[in-house]
């Protein structure tokens, strides 16, 4: 069988290249990585108008061939063939931005000095337009000597017309490969702004849409309250919003457990799927609503531009630290998750502000620590309003994640005065133009995330819950003995409870941080299965959770838990990738140890001063 | 007879915001190759015409700069590597 013809997608970074392979390829989408390096592939499936069809891949965003960055390097070595894991692409569509063609055309001359068929997408004509610039794309097509097509990406204009395009070059005669390329970048850039003169029709000066936005986004006193505004309603929205889904996931757990009890005899069996596999996934899938939501910002920030704003906004702070600006994207991205976000780190240049941005990412307040401090705070934080629309449960859970900065700043300022001392660290950001992100690719986003979420809900979670079952169920308890006090995990549980005993921990938390050590989130779900096994009679099964911990647990306890989860490592993903992004145990396990030191000193501080305070 | 207004020859982390200048010279050897290689992909070079746009708010730093068509951000540091010549 003869391989599809491969078609790569590159182009300068913020072209709307990504736009432009949506638009392509639709949602049919692959995601891996390049065998080797941290760089992750993104490939789709094109169809032509006959049917027939074509591998496209996205290359990384780069700004010329010769590489700053490890995705510049993928890119280049994929273009010239010496990338593992990737042949040589047939043909090329190169992305350009409408509205900066002096500096795109640069990189898109040296890519097609690369003698591959090419096609150019003259993307974001509207934003030009916008700009008062008027531009003739036939000139461009003249100067260049290749196909250019206007394209709108995030519109969707113009990609018939462009694959439509790529069915011409594929159809044409090919000649040969230009093994050399003129990598002298004066005189390229000095041709780059040739070609742009001649593709110039006319030029109104307008006031830019951008600048103005800018004047206040990123003004000395209103830009940092903005963007403390933003991320407060952020956390605020993944409370209020989540409420009513929240509420329809929970009573769908219900039923399906009402249901299996009904179906299924008795027993063991009966036991396992009802108290495990359902109290135990369907305490963890309860989140789902929250985590999405979150992610909806993080994309909406992401696609509109205000990303790299509030990396410029903070940048000043972060260099206090010894970070850089750009450790603020993969640092707010850590609040999903700390995963994409220690492998966005790849983004940063230098070495010891990368390492130093990775060790300190598991202190943003990541997705799987909201079900339990949700579960937490619902059961011990009282829902007082102490103004319109901010109530004292959001106030803590605000709290929690500025504890968890603050931690971050301080461990990254004092590892940048230690073991990572040295190396300057740079900010060299394109700040993009505003534009408003089209809902599809939000959604394509977030439905991935959601994809990612549940397959990790039903793999890693239900077989955790399940192995606790096991450990929380045998042997079995004889009649008026406690189901805990005879299984293997109360056992274990006991083990852990007397060094964790000093910070106020009791069993039950105990029990939950060995197999929390896969998932944060699985903490939750461990002590719903503890609850649901001890359980003897219907009416204690059904009792809400909160209710249950209101009673076994102080809130000096409670306080010193939330305390534990704003520092514990305990999340099994993020050391495999913190492993691999170091090229070693050394880095991870450093990590794992210090958290492990910060989180039992800030429960027991937190558990010393609430009991002295009498809490 | 009035002798056309010259401004001083400054530096672009000097340059008022609002004020465009024209690239007089780079001191390459001030930078690092990495950094020197990412702010001739952003088009400094001798000639371009740049303009600050907008301060950090803390320790005005970085400076976001506006170099041909495209906006850039870049430290304060970084940009007193670079000559400009004020424009009128």
């Amino acid at each position: 069988m003869t391989p599809l013809p491969l078609v790569a997608v590159a182009g300068s970074p913020n072209a709307g290249k990504s736009a432009l392979f949506n638009a392509l390829t639709g949602a049919r989408q692959k995601v891996g990585n390049y065998p080797g390096v941290t760089v992750e592939r993104h490939s789709g499936r094109l169809t032509l108008a006959d049917g027939r069809p074509v591998e496209l891949v996205d290359l990384p965003g780069a700004y010329s061939l010769e590489p700053a960055s490890p995705d510049e390097a993928v890119t280049r070595d994929v273009l010239l063939g010496r990338q593992k894991g990737e042949r040589r692409p047939d043909a090329l569509v190169v992305v350009l931005d409408a509205s900066n063609l002096d500096n795109h055309l640069r990189f898109c001359l040296q890519l097609i000095e690369l003698g591959l068929p090419t096609i150019v997408a003259l993307n974001m004509v509207d934003l030009a337009k916008r700009d008062g610039l008027e531009l003739d794309p036939k000139a461009v097509e003249r100067e260049l000597g290749v196909p250019v097509v206007e394209t709108v990406a995030v519109r969707r204009r113009g990609i018939v017309e462009l694959q439509a395009a790529v069915d011409d070059m594929l159809s044409a005669p090919f000649c040969g490969l230009h093994e050399h390329v003129k990598s002298d970048i004066v005189h390229l850039q000095r041709r780059a702004r040739e070609v742009a003169t001649a593709a110039v029709v006319s030029e109104t000066p307008v006031r830019r849409w951008t600048h103005r936005l800018d004047s206040v986004l990123l003004h000395p006193i209103a830009g940092p309250l903005i963007l403390a505004a933003i991320m407060f309603v952020m956390f605020q929205a993944v409370f209020a919003w989540s409420q009513v889904p929240v509420d329809w996931i929970a009573s769908g757990v219900a039923w399906l457990s009402e249901a299996a009890t009904q179906a299924l005899p008795p027993g063991l069996l009966r036991s396992m799927v009802v108290d495990g596999a359902i109290a135990g996934v369907g305490a963890v899938i309860t989140f789902l609503p929250q985590i999405l939501i979150l992610f909806f910002f993080i994309l909406l920030l992401e696609g509109t531009g205000y990303m790299v704003r509030a990396a410029f906004l903070m940048d000043r702070l972060m260099h206090g630290v010894g970070l850089s600006g750009r450790a603020f994207i993969p640092l707010l991205s850590s609040f999903a998750c700390a995963v994409p976000g220690i492998m966005a780190t790849r983004t940063i240049d230098d070495p010891k502000d990368r390492l130093t941005t990775i060790l300190v990412a598991p202190l943003m307040t990541c997705s799987a620590r909201l079900p339990v401090y949700t579960l937490i705070i619902a059961a011990f934080i009282p829902n007082t309003r102490l103004a319109w629309g901010v109530g004292l449960q959001g106030v803590v859970m605000f709290g929690l994640y500025v504890t968890g900065i603050c931690g971050a700043l301080l461990v990254a300022f004092v590892l940048r005065r230690g073991v990572l001392k040295g190396g300057g660290g740079g900010f060299m950001m394109e700040l993009p133009k505003y534009q408003w992100p089209l809902l599809k690719d939000v959604t394509i986003g977030i439905l991935t995330r959601a994809q990612i979420f549940l397959k990790r809900a039903g793999t890693i979670i239900l077989g955790t819950t399940i192995i606790l079952w096991a450990l929380a169920s045998i042997p079995q308890a004889a009649s008026g003995q406690k189901q805990s006090d005879v299984s293997i995990a109360g056992k274990i549980g006991r083990g852990i409870e007397t060094v964790v005993r000093p910070i106020g921990f009791n069993q039950d938390i105990s029990m939950a941080l060995l197999p929390a050590m896969a998932a944060r989130e699985v903490a939750v779900s461990a002590i719903a299965t503890v609850y649901s096994i001890d359980s003897s009679d219907e009416q204690a099964g059904a009792m809400k959770l909160e209710n249950r911990l209101q009673h076994r647990w102080s809130l000096a306890t409670a306080l010193a838990f939330l305390a534990w989860f704003v520092f514990a490592p305990q999340c099994i993903s993020t050391i495999a990738v913190t492993r691999r992004e170091t090229n070693g145990w050394k880095w991870p396990l450093f990590m794992v140890s210090y958290l492990f030191v910060l989180a039992y000193a800030a429960a027991g501080l937190t558990y010393w001063t609430a009991v002295s305070l009498g809490l | 007879m009035n002798a056309p207004f010259q401004p001083e020859p400054t530096r672009l982390d000097l340059l008022k915001v609002g004020t465009r200048a024209r690239v007089a010279s780079v001191d390459w050897t001030a930078l690092d190759e990495g950094e020197a290689c990412r702010l001739r992909h952003f088009g400094f070079d001798e000639g371009v015409i740049v303009e600050p746009l907008h301060l950090g708010p803390f320790g005005r730093d970085p400076i976001a700069i506006r170099v041909g068509r495209m906006t850039v951000a870049i430290r304060r540091r970084h940009a007193g590597a670079i000559s400009v010549q004020p424009i009128r």
